[in-house]
């Protein structure tokens, strides 16, 4: 699958060598494209960042929930398309990361200051977790992440202090004056959404994306090759709760109130896994498109009950089985499209960005 | 004395839970799939049988016997249809396809059935129990463990000691030489979803004789099956019986302490066999890889 991706800059520029003709070749991890990728999203940040000046909660509150379901596609992406490992329990981070604004708000601390500290909780437990998860792979992993999802759940509801199963308040906010309180909410859920696309595309352009995308192709001949396969699993799984914690952090301040049956719900990870797989499992642009198909199908269909959820999850599967890279993957990969590159590509020098 | 009998409760929950993971056990054993959407199927069974017993005002045995036919063709359709497929795409098909599948019953039967919670009316048997001594025998546990034995041990029996049973075995060990020697795998694996989603459907609706049926109650369906399979061990149908029984044991024994923390108590159980044991008390190290 990332045959296109795979080597390093200097087995591929010794691969071009051929007598009589030029040798040098330039190596880049960079297009044309992907300038004009990076200044768009430039532009449309600034947009968005105005928004709650030039228009009311009516947009801003929906545009809150795509925000949080793009970054939550990008984050599972990492796992599952990048280091090879489907999880159907990350909404075990976003109840962590839920909990952990909750208790500090609670202790006199600014929630929306607060929101790193739960990108902090969650990925302090899933170190702990992934201890219990290392060995697993495949439906093994999937399932017993979900059981540690659905073991907070239970602890969480026999707990008092956590507010037991009918969840918990967040009070504080509710004295702030709702309009500065939702623009604010809008903001933080923004950036979040930057942080987490913005740090899975640096990521997987790092060492890290290579060594990741050889763990998720073939574990055992990405060990022969030197990769640390189980550091690389450990990486992708702590930063994609670290990430999952902020969304959680922004889900209780927009709403105000955690529900533990909810937060801790499998839909979150149904969600994730529909929209990753519909867009394109292990592409940058993917998630984000299959975010916003989503997103979309939520806000049309959503007022004749859960049917759209059949078609969505129909769709699913039928890309699964019969255009496995995904609406963009499959669009893009025969035409050789790529808005944020991250393999390598070798030109002979001299010539330009095509 | 009250320790045995709540001993013998839980052994009587094991064998319930059994029942409904030998499918999912078979399953694995035989294709190497997961199917996430076990619990689920194990559900649509139920409201089958509740549809059909309004319908027809036949009672719980009559419905059971037009279901269990039912069942088993929608499993092998669903197996030749999706699963296939699914299995020849790649290693993370199968868990995308089957969970995708379980949210949208999940949903299906949301939009059908509605949220709220629908008993299955058995008559007197629902709640008819026999005494020994201070042991109390409720006749519908009795019979789920003696089903889920017969079943367990049918299936075995078939599998050691007919032809057939020896063509899925072949199949499991190795499908290309299988497939080389003249096995008709096609065929073969949907017999065999066919009858792993009858064994849950059957489990599914005689559970919910006691604790009725809702849509969502396919995901904790799946959880406790997945959990008693691999206690068990992947691939030994007998495992499965003994991890369903550690399951429900341990439940009842903690439920006595502690009602809220039963559940948890029994999830904590699959945790600490996956971190000490994860290729199962009765399998081999070999089926986990």
């Amino acid at each position: 699958m990332s045959a296109k991706h795979a080597g390093g800059p200097t087995a591929a520029a010794g691969s071009q060598v051929r007598p009589g003709v030029a040798t040098a070749v330039s190596v880049s991890q960079w297009s044309r494209s992907a300038t004009v990728t990076v200044a768009a999203s430039g532009v449309a940040a600034a947009v968005l960042i105005t928004l709650p000046y030039v228009v009311g909660t009516q947009v801003t509150q929906p545009l809150v929930t795509l925000f949080l379901l793009v970054a939550m596609a990008a984050l599972w992406n990492l796992l599952a398309g990048y280091a090879g490992m489907i999880s159907f329990g990350q909404q075990a981070y976003l109840g962590i990361g839920a909990y952990a604004i909750y208790l500090i708000g609670r202790a006199g601390v600014n929630p929306f200051a607060a929101i790193p500290l739960a990108a902090v909780a969650s990925g302090l437990a899933a170190a702990g977790i992934f201890l219990l998860l290392r060995p697993l792979t495949g439906g093994y992993f999937a399932v017993a992440s979900w059981v540690v999802a659905e073991c907070l759940f239970l602890y969480v509801t026999t707990q008092g202090w956590l507010g037991g199963a009918t969840g918990a308040g967040l009070q504080q906010l509710s004295a702030m004056a709702p309009l500065v309180r939702q623009a604010d909410t809008y903001w933080v859920a923004l950036a979040v959404m930057a942080v987490c696309v913005a740090g899975v595309y640096l990521l997987v352009r790092s060492r890290f994306g290579l060594d990741s995308r050889a763990v998720h192709d073939e574990p055992a001949a990405a060990a022969a090759m030197g990769v640390e396969v189980q550091r690389t699993r450990r990486m992708a799984y702590i930063l994609a709760a670290a990430g999952a914690g902020l969304v959680g952090g922004v889900l209780i301040i927009s709403s105000l109130y955690i529900d533990p049956g909810s937060v801790f719900s499998v839909n979150y990870s149904a969600d994730m896994l529909f929209m990753v797989v519909i867009g394109g499992l292990g592409t940058m642009e993917g998630p984000i498109i299959g975010a916003v198909i989503f997103f979309a199908a939520q806000q049309v269909f959503a007022q004749y009950g859960a049917w759209y959820l059949l078609g969505i999850g129909a769709l699913a599967i039928g890309v699964v089985l019969l255009a496995p890279a995904g609406l963009w993957g499959s669009l893009a990969g025969r035409r050789g499209w790529s808005l944020l590159p991250v393999g390598y590509r070798v030109r002979p020098a001299g010539q330009g960005a095509p | 004395m009250t320790w045995l009998n709540d001993t013998l409760q839980g052994i009587f929950l094991g064998g319930a839970y059994a029942l409904t993971a030998v499918g999912l056990s078979l399953m694995f054993g035989v294709m190497r799939l997961v199917n996430l959407a076990h619990g689920d199927l194990a559900v649509c069974g139920t409201y089958l049988v509740t549809t059909v017993m309004a319908a027809l005002g036949a009672p719980l045995w009559v419905a059971l016997l037009i279901m269990l036919p039912l069942a088993f063709l929608f499993g092998a359709l669903l197996q030749l249809a999706l699963f296939d497929r699914a299995l020849s795409t790649g290693p993370m098909a199968p868990l995308l396809v089957t969970f995708g599948l379980s949210v949208m019953i999940e949903n299906l039967l949301l939009q059908t059935y509605s949220a709220n919670v629908r008993g299955v009316p058995a008559g007197r048997f629902d709640v008819a129990a026999g005494h020994i001594g201070g042991l109390v025998l409720p006749w519908l546990s009795v019979l789920k463990l003696v089903l889920a034995v017969a079943v367990i041990g049918g299936l075995s029996a078939v599998l050691r000691l007919t032809a057939w049973g020896r063509r899925v075995r072949a199949t499991s060990d190795d499908l290309a030489v299988a497939r080389l020697q003249g096995v008709r795998v096609r065929p073969l694996f949907a017999a065999v979803t066919g009858i792993a989603i009858a064994a849950a459907a059957l489990a599914g609706t005689l559970n919910a004789v006691t604790t009725g049926v809702d849509p969502t109650l396919g995901t904790l369906t799946l959880i406790f099956a997945f959990e008693a399979v691999v206690i068990g061990g992947l691939g030994s149908l007998w495992g499965t019986l003994a991890g369903g029984m550690m399951l429900g044991v341990t439940q009842v024994l903690v439920s006595q302490v502690s009602v809220p923390y039963a559940t948890l108590a029994s999830q904590l159980l699959f945790l600490v066999v996956l971190a000490a044991r994860p290729q199962g008390l009765f399998g081999s190290a070999l089926a986990v890889s």
